[in-house]
């Protein structure tokens, strides 16, 4: 038998070794040129192998690319992004004292969420994946809200039933979170045709992390939505890492995320997704061709996790520690904090001062929070609940279940009492 | 023997098989775990939980194989090399996640081998992880093993001890037609003796953990510590449970259960899994079938409500089958109250 030549994907640099991001392919801010909307699958190849930025070295705005948005806006997404920030350390800690039970932070990837909600109308459907919570802050939704969910508390949007950060918000159009990877990808293209059918103006827009691409479900959802020209806008956040699996093994090496865009007939983008303009940018480009009938564009994030995959997860075991501040595409907050300064719309006070206002307002969402019960104490979800929601209506075996569960706990508070 | 985790009993049972036979392959998301440390593969994490910790280092990366995020191509693969002649153990990180290659078990490994004309072994092993109490809710808590125990061409195994969880490993990968090894997640920390050395539990024996002439309990999985918790405390009040732990639902140990029966009278199943269609309503259909005329008491299932598993531990721990729950359906078929 011959040598095995199986490949197997090498991580580029490992615990101990210096971080080494030199397979990152990046183009200078601004070179990329921008097409029309209506351009063919066919010429978005470059774009799907490039990587689009607007903010240089200096937070400058340059080239085709830059949506040239008003001080205002920028400031709203600064807030944002920095809000989100705030609210991932804090829901850390929490998890560490053991208030709730996971947390999943979107450190180092705030640009990726919240330019988007910027960029996309109220009226779009956003299917998250679970480091999107930027989506969520981005279109209002209060930092309460959030909380309650993951203290699957008496005030939980998901009544007690979903694993902490799965969050929804129906009036702002944000679907739910699933456990199973990349199932929103389908439900989006399908949510799109329906727009598409019905003559709505709305587009939908679903987010999946470079690992979850390798799902059947990706591909099957690209397909549809090449063949039906759904309004869609399909977004890989690339940040490196899957749990431990590094980019390589979904298939990073040697074509980008983006190319299989244009590989199925969608077009394709690969932007620096620590850019906010950038995100903004390439969003909104792909969601006016969407809405004009062109088709559904695919758009690679290239991002990097700098936190770890989940509460559950220890990075230090299989990546350098010191990646995060080599990365080459900086830190998106950082980077539009910069951009706000040099245009004389923003400074080193006044971001102080923002972040200890947003750190007054989380600190005081979560003792709201924790008020509508814990896991630990407090006020406590309805075991009745427990049954409501299987079906529409109530079949008469849940409602003889539930009547044998209240008479246990019955009994159970009656032999507490007597003793 | 030396007292071992479960988990660490499952690690033994890979390894020992591994060493045994170079065409056992393992492939899952994050088996490597990562390449810790520069030292290489030995410090990386090995699986989400742990359980293939060193095991690049000692087999390789061309047996120990990292995948990409897609359970029907880690379980399409598997079906694919094992028609080859290898032995894949891969891992479904979450049993709820069959839902994704549900065809490549359903309709693929499970008929391979009838479909070809009996031209083919398939010895693939899906481990998996299973169960409520981590207040993961209804996508990553369920236990879908009466849904796979229902297809002809799989073998089911849920073992509920260390000892248990490296015999019934190492049979599954031994084993020429597809097994799916249904792992609890809250049993991985669970201690208890292992044999040393080479290890073997067969399929379809059941193991009876407790002796009794009352009636009899089978349970399933976690659902056996349980199970023995309660016979131990009634024990002590003179009601004698008879516990059964089918090791597994395909083969399942009809005999065992129909003897005990015989001998009791009685029957309750303790299931930690839907009350329709599963293993409970088997059991005591057996019971009724085989056995009607022995039993002194109509046989009793315990088993959670027809609803998706609750996140919140609140609601999940009254999900769960609860021991004073057990306790009472014991004594009400045994028909004495509490002492």
């Amino acid at each position: 038998m011959s040598e095995p030549r199986l490949h197997v994907p090498e991580v580029p640099a490992r615990p101990g070794e210096e971080p080494d991001f030199s397979y990152v392919r990046i183009s200078p801010a601004g070179a990329v040129p921008r097409p029309p909307i209506g351009v063919a699958v066919r010429e978005t190849v470059p774009l799907a192998e490039d990587l689009i930025r607007v903010l240089d070295d200096n937070g400058t705005a340059i080239g085709p690319w830059d949506p040239k948005l008003p001080p205002d806006t920028l400031r709203a997404g600064l807030r944002e992004m920095l809000l989100t920030r705030v609210f991932d350390d804090r829901m850390q800690r929490t998890q560490r004292q053991g208030r709730i039970s996971f947390y999943v932070r979107s450190w180092g990837e705030e640009a990726v969420s919240v330019a988007a909600a910027h960029a996309l109308r109220p009226g779009d459907m956003l299917f998250p994946s679970y480091r999107n919570q930027g989506l969520f802050i981005g279109r209002g939704t209060p930092v309460l809200d959030l909380m309650c969910q993951l203290l699957s508390n008496t005030h939980d949007m998901c009544k007690g039933r979903q694993l902490p950060v799965m969050y929804h918000d129906a009036p702002r159009r944000l679907f739910s979170i699933s456990g199973n990877l990349a199932t929103q990808y389908p439900q989006a293209v399908g949510w799109a045709m329906a727009a598409a059918i019905k003559g709505e103006d709305h587009i939908a827009a679903a987010w999946v992390g470079e690992g979850s691409t390798a799902e059947a479900d990706f591909h099957h959802a690209m397909l549809f939505a090449k063949v039906y020209r759904a309004p869609v806008v399909l977004n890989v956040v690339n940040n490196q890492w899957a749990i431990s699996t590094f980019q390589g093994f979904a298939g990073g090496e040697q074509r980008s995320f983006a190319a299989r865009g244009p590989g199925l007939g969608l077009a394709g983008l690969r932007i620096d997704g620590n850019d906010f303009l950038a995100v903004y940018a390439a969003t909104a480009w792909a969601a006016e061709r969407a809405r004009a009938g062109y088709g559904a564009t695919l758009i690679e994030h290239v991002t990097y996790r700098a936190g770890a995959h989940s509460t559950s997860d220890d990075p230090s075991r299989y990546r350098p520690k010191d990646e995060f501040p080599a990365w080459p595409l900086g830190d998106p907050v950082e980077r539009l904090k910069k951009h706000l300064s040099g245009l004389g719309e923003w400074d080193d006070a006044r971001h102080t001062a923002l972040l200890a206002e947003l750190e007054t307002e989380v600190a005081a969402a979560w003792k709201q929070a924790m008020s509508y019960g814990t896991n630990n104490d407090g006020a406590r979800l309805d075991p009745a609940l427990m049954f409501e929601d299987v079906f529409k209506v109530l079949p008469p075996h849940l409602e003889a279940q539930r009547a044998e569960l209240e008479a246990e706990l019955a009994a159970a508070r009656d032999a507490g009492a007597a003793t | 023997m030396a007292i071992k985790t479960y988990r660490e009993a499952l690690s033994d049972a890979l390894a020992q098989e591994m060493r045994r036979d170079p065409t056992v392959i393992i492939l899952g998301e994050d088996v490597v775990g990562g390449l810790g440390g520069t030292a290489g593969e030995d410090e990386a994490a090995g699986g989400t939980f742990g359980v293939t910790a060193g095991f690049a280092a000692e087999f390789g990366r061309r047996r120990v194989i990292d995948t990409p995020i897609t359970e029907s191509a880690i379980v399409g693969a598997a079906n694919g090399a094992a028609l080859t002649g290898l032995r894949p153990v891969a891992e479904v990180m979450f049993m709820d996640f069959m839902g994704v290659c549900l065809d490549q078990m359903l309709n693929q490994m499970a008929k391979f081998r009838y479909m070809f004309g009996g031209k083919c072994d398939v010895p693939v092993v899906i481990r998996t992880l299973m169960g409520a109490g981590f207040g993961a809710g209804p996508q990553h808590s369920q236990n879908l093993y009466a849904m796979l125990t229902a297809i002809p061409g799989l073998k089911v195994a849920l073992p509920s001890s260390p000892a248990d969880a490296k015999g019934l490993l190492a049979t599954a990968i031994r084993d020429n037609d597809p097994v799916i090894f249904c792992e609890h997640k809250l049993l991985y920390g669970e201690t208890g003796e292992v044999p040393d050395g080479e290890y073997l539990v067969p399929f379809g024996k059941a193991n009876i953990t407790r002796s009794g002439t009352d009636v009899t309990l089978v349970a399933f999985s976690r659902m056996v510590l349980l199970a023995n918790k309660v016979a131990d405390k009634l024990a002590r009040e003179g009601i004698s449970v008879e516990v059964i732990d089918p090791r597994t639902t395909s083969p399942l140990d009809r005999d065992a259960i129909l003897a005990s029966v015989g001998k009791t009278g009685r029957l309750v199943v303790l299931d930690e899994s839907d009350p329709y269609c599963g293993m409970a309503s088997e059991i005591t259909a057996l019971a009724a079938t085989e056995a009607f005329s022995s039993l002194k008491a109509a046989p009793a299932k315990i088993t959670p409500p027809h609803t998706p598993v609750p996140s919140t531990p609140h609601l999940e721990q009254l999900w769960l089958p609860s021991l004073e729950r057990i306790e009472n359906t014991i004594r009400a078929t045994v028909g004495k109250r509490a002492a």
